[in-house]
């Protein structure tokens, strides 16, 4: 791609201009290409494969109880969720079930990671939008659950904490104590975070009908998550088709009106709220028992296509696993909910300005890792 | 003590003028020697104002922020600032091949330059002040408006996308915002009579004209402050180098020391800005006096007028501060609505307001 000619100003007056690969508010190596009418834009186009390392095919290298922990570098801010969908697609070709420990504390774990994720969203929301505070205040209470997710599984981010049948390990013995320590003090925080940025009225007006995807296009663009849901398409997974016992649980999907980037950003906030109401379900309900089921040293599924879905933090993800009954996988595809969030932004963006674009990149809450694979 | 409160600013220029007179018999000579004096004692001013200032917004940051801002380098973190100096000025200043060289070299200097000569008219202290020329607001308000002329060369000359897009938004907010400080500072000539900064001052002898003045004059203080912040590109006006839409605006492509200096004119710019609002609105260096209370002016008088000047003029930086670490950023055109649909009708109706409350005499 030169820089010349066309690529800087078109025949119709066009400014053309780079985002990216190496931009602060792209989150990642995310090149879009911008057309611009003055700080309008007129078009966009995402250039991907700057972070793609091949999972897809480093996972039909690998062992089924491998392979999981490949998913950690997809989406690393859900990485225990993607790797819950990974063990939940082994187990149906195994046609075992994890114990109901390992489910319990599979879900903890999920809903813990989807509040980590939250949080760092909305950090970086405020930052995209201009504030720096609200970073500072979201990484204190992720930090707190950081440590949780540290002293059981031993690591922060990418856990590879399942695995099919169960979890690795047990919980720590502080585990309980500490999450509820955490739900006290998020429940407490959540106020403060409305007022630093909810309520701020330049917030209000750089998000409310700014960025706006009709259901139509959210569900013909295969969005999924809070992008989708913003605009209030039913598809939360751990509703419609729910996995390691999100049907025992009470929560309450969230579902916004306008579409726009305010609405998108009420309904993460509002599922930080519903992820702290499950935990709370469940921490003080963690059965006994054992926390792996007993599976064989090497794992052969029987022939045939397994597919799950979960619902990740930002939305659906899909693992597809064809089996030809040997050691390690014959084909896996995933299906990966940023692909399809980010294939919506041309829509969301156009006619928009340059700092709508920040902030709806934002709203979408993207994590290119996961867009490349 | 008596002795050292009467020895003034002012007797110190006159005896430095005597003695250079006395020593040389050209005119010319003693007032350039006086000149560069004066440029060189302002630079030795402005420059620790700047590491404090620096200092003070990391600090102001980090308490905001629940962390604990630089404190390693020196006694809390205070040398960092001298550190990271250092640290620019090693730097190798990049100029881009694509770029218009003696322009892309100009513009920080020019912006430098710009935001220094604005200190001339400033009163620091009771007889302190560089310039006491009889227009002082007005030059100030013109002066001020030479640095857009630098930003916009600066984003022009890079040959880069972002730098052009940042001095636009620049040029657009700070000729957009320019207009209610100048009618903010109209509300206080209408109410003093003179542009003169001295007497401005002199004339709040008996209250801060933010006291005297009724709310209009509050109203006016307020758009003063909000324009200002918007006129020095500060958060959450900062479009003009909004990191994360244009990475850095328009120096973008600076590095090293002509970063630094874009760096420098924008704290000198709050300062300026602050030290405007404080002589305009709370007395700049006059004491807290009330009316006719004349024993509490005269406990108030025992503190020096630097420390006056420099209290008001910090607090109102640290409010500017505080706005940048709350504040999400304005969108560009939410930016220049702000201005011409609410700030400048309002600001034109308060002018009229306190016109009237200046002919009728219903201010303090």
């Amino acid at each position: 791609m030169s820089l010349l000619g066309e690529d800087i100003v078109t025949g119709k007056g066009e400014f053309v201009i780079n985002i990216g690969p190496q931009h602060p508010s792209t989150h990642g190596v995310l090149h879009l290409k911008v057309w611009l009418d003055g700080e309008t834009i007129n078009k966009i186009q995402p250039h991907l494969g700057y972070i793609h390392r091949s999972i897809e095919k480093m996972s039909e290298c690998l062992s089924y109880r491998n392979f999981i922990y490949v998913t950690s570098r997809m989406d690393y801010l859900s990485a225990h969720i993607n790797n819950q969908a990974c063990a939940l697609a082994v187990e149906k070709g195994l046609q075992i079930e994890a114990t109901p420990r390992g489910r319990v504390i599979r879900l903890l774990m999920a809903e813990l990671t989807r509040l980590q994720s939250h949080l760092l969203w909305w950090g970086c929301t405020g930052l995209d939008l201009g504030a720096v505070t609200p970073f500072f205040y979201a990484f204190r209470e992720r930090e707190a659950i950081m440590d949780i997710m540290d002293e059981t599984c031993g690591a922060r981010l990418t856990m590879n904490y399942c695995v099919p049948g169960g979890v690795m390990y047990d919980v720590h013995p502080n585990f309980q104590k500490r999450v509820k320590d955490i739900i006290v003090q998020l429940r407490s925080r959540f106020d403060e975070y409305d007022q630093l940025l909810t309520g701020n009225v330049i917030f209000e007006q750089r998000t409310k009908g700014v960025g706006y995807l009709s259901p139509e296009d959210a569900v013909s663009y295969g969005c999924t998550g809070a992008t989708a849901r913003g605009s209030g398409v039913s598809c939360d997974i751990r509703k419609w088709f729910p996995y390691d016992g999100y049907e025992n649980v009470q929560f309450n999907e969230i579902l916004g009106k306008t579409g726009d980037c305010y609405d998108r950003y009420m309904v993460r906030m509002a599922e930080m709220k519903e992820s702290v109401n499950i935990i709370e379900q469940l921490i003080n309900n963690i059965p006994e028992g054992d926390f792996q089921a007993k599976t064989k040293m090497v794992l052969k599924l029987a022939k045939g296509e397994y597919y799950q879905r979960v619902e990740t933090a930002r939305g659906e993800l899909g693992v597809y696993i064809v089996s030809d009954g040997a050691a390690s996988p014959y084909r896996i595809k995933y299906r990966s909910p940023n692909f399809s969030n980010l294939s919506a932004l041309e829509v969301m963006a156009k006619g928009a300005k340059i700092g709508d674009l920040v902030a709806i990149m934002s709203t979408i809450d993207l994590v290119i890792p996961d867009v490349d694979r | 003590m008596n002795l050292l409160l009467n020895i003034s600013f002012s007797s110190l220029a006159r005896w430095i003028d005597l003695s250079l007179t006395n020593l040389l018999n050209n005119y010319m000579l003693v007032k350039a020697i006086e000149m560069v004096i004066a440029g060189l004692s302002l630079l030795v001013f402005l420059v620790p104002l700047c590491f404090f200032l620096g200092y003070m917004e990391r600090k102001v940051a980090a308490f905001m922020q629940i962390r604990l801002g630089p404190n390693r380098v020196g006694p809390k973190g205070s040398l960092q600032i001298v550190a990271d100096t250092v640290k620019l000025l090693l730097k190798e200043g990049l100029t881009p091949n694509a770029s218009d060289k003696f322009l892309f070299n100009l513009a920080p200097v020019i912006v430098v330059i710009a935001c220094m000569l604005v200190m001339a008219p400033i009163a620091f202290a009771k007889d302190f002040q560089l310039w006491d020329l009889s227009i002082g607001v007005l030059y100030i308000s013109s002066v001020s408006s030479i640095g857009v002329i630098g930003i916009l060369m600066a984003g022009w000359s890079s040959y880069n996308k972002y730098s052009l897009l940042g001095a636009m938004r620049s040029g657009a907010q700070i000729v957009s915002y320019e207009l209610s400080v100048g009618l903010s500072i109209i509300s206080i000539v209408v109410l003093t009579g003179s542009m003169r900064m001295s007497d401005i001052v002199l004339s709040q002898e008996n209250g801060w004209w933010i006291f005297k003045g009724h709310i209009p004059v509050l109203i006016s203080f307020i758009i003063f402050i909000i324009a200002s912040t918007a006129e020095i590109n500060r958060a959450p006006f900062d479009l003009a180098e909004a990191e994360q839409e244009l990475t850095a605006g328009f120096h973008t492509e600076y590095s090293g020391m002509k970063f630094a200096m874009f760096l420098l004119a924008e704290y000198i710019n709050l300062f300026v800005v602050s030290a405007i609002a404080a002589t305009l609105f709370l007395g700049g260096w006059m004491p807290f006096h009330i009316g006719h209370w004349e024993a509490f002016n005269h406990v108030m008088d025992f503190l020096p007028s630097s420390i006056w000047f420099l209290g008001k003029t910090f607090a109102i930086i640290f409010i500017i501060m505080q706005f940048r670490w709350t504040f999400p950023r304005l969108r560009v055109d939410q930016l220049l609505n702000l201005e011409w649909k609410y700030l400048l009708p309002i600001s034109m109706v308060n002018v009229l307001l306190v016109t009237i409350m200046a002919i009728m005499g219903w201010h303090f």
